[in-house]
């Protein structure tokens, strides 16, 4: 019913084309119907999702939503949630994110994750994978006390960070740490499509206890000869098979497992500190445009503390708070203001907010900047020095 | 770590979006010269504990926020839906009279709650804590023809921060009528009482009209461009409920006409204006009972100005008037039934009004304070003798505007200001 990318051998192709039922396809016209621009009329001042949703909370036209199917343990730290999407649902292509929103006593709860699944699969069912982080509220709720059934707000899926299409023949996919979500749903998708490039995976974890989806690696390993499929245990190296790379990435790992970067598409995901030392190793061997990067996890305080001076002013609130050296967004909600913020990672763009002036340093590139006037997402900048914003 | 402190400039930069600001104090030219309100009853210390013993009353009930909550307000919501379709439904069936008639109450009773206690208090940002876009103070949009945008900006900025300041608070007897004492009489108050009247069988447009700020662009205050958004909002919003309201629904019983009769589309229509009236017919009756009763104090600019926070407090407390009645009374009125409470704390939800009601009247107890509270017909009774009296013609012509002692007074202080 909906637009789930199809994965032919090699072009994902809608699956609308040419795969649907006929109580599908009146299923879509209905749907079609309710949002158009006459429904709206009638129940203008608000959505037709406003009516609908009292009938029942999955018959929304535009608002995406999703019951928990299914919560499964990956590690002691991580879990993946399967969902079933409502029609609203697009689909996502293997490498996006979702903004998951959960409800905790009343309030609605919002982060990114990455969806884990096949991107091969037609259907509204997908997975997201998350790490439970020690202070993050929400993945810790996902990881202990989310149960099926529960309703789910999601975003359509989002991010550009996706494998091309067509898929080329050779292709690196390296991540560390939970990064290896967004990696794991194009790995998957290739292994279900049959594709027959070659593909190498390196993947980086502290130990194999650490590893989520160890287990299907090995299947995947088996089932796809083609594939090659490195772990390297950063913590326990003893984990690892022998012979491969070990330690923290280097270039050298690249050579070892017989990757070209000038000739290689590479697509990257994890902690910022991988993502440099890739992206300078790739600059170094002129190999920069081949690469894709995405960032897991965000470094929520500046690492440079030296920085953490002067005053933060909440300009519209006729607040101020010592500059702590954490986030924006963290040091607004320590002062008890409650901006509006979506991911807290930098890509939604929900917590945009003017800064009137004052220099901020972004926690993840590390710019720094300091014009007046000008809009900032508060959950990746930190200030420097005095800063005033609109908030 | 976290420091409150005074802003330096008067609050006028603030867009009409910021719906749920904290209180922000008059700030007077010459900082030096304290608020006189409140000094009747208290002294500044005082005062100051006042403040910070309603701060703290507001604190507890935003920390004790969550899940009963939100599905308080869902379930108000679900009942509006449901009595809004069944009502529409209803007027269908202008051949069978009772249905017809339930039709149009039930119509009538979800615009009701709709506008009160659903649209105007998510717009005050009650419920921005839940983070749900469907009761989000940002984006909701009222079923009303005047449009939320302009209407935050004059109610939750201007209104309730402003409350009762004579020259700011534009809602002391909307710009048409004299509703207190200071105000100035002019020969068109001679008619507060039938122009009332009229207002109130059309109030939605009245607010529509109030939030366009046509006097406050014709005397030079708005700039054009500001103005002529203010327009395009207003005319774009009465487009869409006109459409919807009187032309849509009538246009969907036309294939009824041959099986029953051909009047039944006007029928209809009729339904819509009749639910609509009984809509206006109500909020003005329960706005108008909020501020304008006998007793209501108000105040001028310069006793209001570098208020601290307890007087703030206190011009809201003895600027406003509550309503008794039974739950379901505070539900259809949005809880403004409590409007004391309300304009104490206008972003706390308002099925809280009662618990922080009990706290309020401790408080007005310990300091000998006055509490303007009546049943319906008490306050109503006391806006209709307000709006009498204050009619007629005054013999003191420094309370007529239009009278030359007023005018010379006028122009020298215009004088005195360049």
């Amino acid at each position: 019913m909906a637009l789930a990318p199809f994965v032919t051998s090699d072009h994902y192709v809608s699956v609308q084309a040419y795969t649907q039922a006929p109580r599908e396809v009146a299923i879509g016209i209905i749907r079609r119907a309710l949002g158009s621009r006459a429904v709206a009329s009638l129940t203008s001042p608000h959505t037709v999702d406003h009516y609908l949703e009292q009938v029942h909370p999955m018959l929304t036209v535009a608002l995406v939503r999703a019951r928990v199917v299914d919560v499964r343990r990956e590690t002691g730290q991580a879990s993946t949630v399967v969902l079933r999407a409502n029609g609203a649902w697009s689909g996502f292509r293997p490498g996006q994110h979702v903004q998951f929103g959960v409800e905790v006593n009343g309030t609605r709860k919002i982060r990114c994750f990455s969806v884990s699944s096949s991107g091969a699969r037609p259907g509204n069912r997908f997975s997201v994978s998350v790490k439970a982080h020690p202070d993050g509220y929400v993945s810790q709720f996902l990881h202990h006390r989310l149960r099926p059934g529960t309703l789910v707000h999601l975003s359509q899926a989002e991010g550009e960070f996706v494998l091309p299409s067509p898929v080329p023949d050779d292709l690196l996919l390296l991540s560390g740490g939970s990064g290896i979500t967004p990696v794991m749903s194009m790995l998957r998708t290739l292994r279900d499509t049959g594709h027959r490039g070659r593909v190498t995976f390196l993947h980086y974890a502290r130990s194999r206890a650490d590893e989520m989806f160890a287990d299907e690696l090995e299947e995947i390993a088996a089932a796809m000869p083609s594939a090659r499929i490195h772990r390297v245990y950063t913590r326990r190296p003893e984990d690892a098979a022998r012979g491969g790379p070990s330690g923290r990435f280097t270039a050298e790992h690249l050579e070892q497992v017989g990757v070209d970067p000038a000739r290689t598409p590479s697509y990257v995901c994890g902690p910022a500190g991988l993502i440099a030392a890739v992206r300078a190793a790739y600059d170094e061997l002129g190999a920069g445009a081949m690469l894709h990067t995405e960032y897991f996890k965000v470094p929520s305080v500046d690492p440079d503390a030296a920085d953490a001076t002067g005053t933060l002013t909440f300009e519209d609130s006729v607040a101020s708070a010592e500059n702590s050296g954490a986030t924006i967004l963290e040091q607004a909600e320590a002062a008890g203001l409650t901006p509006a913020f979506g991911c807290r990672m930098g890509v939604c763009n929900t917590c945009a907010t003017r800064k009137n002036h004052g220099a901020v340093r972004h926690v993840i590139s590390g710019a720094v900047g300091a014009n007046t006037d000008e809009t900032i997402k508060i959950c990746v900048n930190v200030p420097v020095g005095d800063v005033n914003v609109a908030l | 770590m976290f420091t409150r402190r005074r802003k330096p400039a008067p609050v006028e930069r603030l867009s009409a979006t910021d719906h749920n600001k904290a209180p922000e104090p008059l700030v007077g030219e010459d900082a030096g010269k304290r608020s006189t309100v409140g000094l009747d009853y208290m002294t500044y210390e005082q005062l100051e504990d006042f403040g910070s013993e309603l701060d703290d009353v507001r604190q507890r009930i935003l920390n004790d926020l969550g899940q009963r909550d939100a599905d308080y307000i869902r379930r108000v919501i679900r009942v509006q839906r449901a009595f809004e379709v069944l009502g529409r439904i209803g007027l269908f069936f202008p051949f069978y009279w009772p249905v017809f008639v339930v039709g149009i109450a039930l119509l009538g009773l979800a615009k009701i709650l709709e506008n009160m206690e659903i649209g105007h208090n998510v717009m005050h940002g009650q419920y921005d804590w839940m983070n749900d876009p469907m009761v989000d103070g940002k984006r909701y949009e009222w079923d009303i023809v005047a449009p939320a945008q302009d209407w935050k900006h004059g109610h939750n900025y201007i209104h309730h921060t402003y409350t009762n300041v004579h020259g700011m608070d534009r809602d002391i007897g909307y710009n048409l009528f004299r509703i207190d004492a200071d105000q100035p009489w002019y020969p068109s108050h001679r008619f507060n009482l039938p122009l009332a009247f009229m207002l109130m069988l059309v109030f939605e447009w009245g607010v529509m009209y109030h939030g366009v700020e046509l006097d406050e662009y014709l005397a030079g205050r708005m700039p054009k461009e500001e103005f002529q958004a203010r327009k395009k909002r207003a005319l774009r919003k009465i487009r869409r409920q006109v459409f919807k309201d009187y032309l849509l629904y009538p246009a969907l019983s036309l294939p009824l006409v041959p099986f029953t009769a051909w009047w039944v589309p006007l029928a209809v229509l009729g339904g819509n204006i009749v639910a609509n009236v009984i809509r206006n017919i109500w909020s003005f009756n329960v706005i108008f009972c909020g501020h304008f009763p006998a007793d209501v104090q108000t105040f001028s600019k310069e006793q209001a100005e570098n208020e601290n926070r307890g007087q703030w407090y206190l011009r809201q407390l003895l600027g406003s008037a509550n309503i008794t009645g039974t739950p379901l009374f505070h539900l259809l009125t949005g809880n403004l039934s409590y409007q004391i409470e309300h304009h104490l704390f206008p972003d706390i939800p308002a099925r809280r009004y009662p618990e922080a009601a009990r706290e309020v009247r401790r408080l007005v107890e310990k300091y000998g304070l006055e509490y303007n509270t009546g049943r319906l017909s008490k306050q109503l009774a006391s806006v209709a003798r307000q709006l009498a009296t204050l009619a007629v013609r005054p013999d003191d012509p420094y309370k007529r505007g239009n009278s030359p002692e007023s005018k010379a007074l006028r122009r020298a202080q215009r004088a005195a200001r360049e």
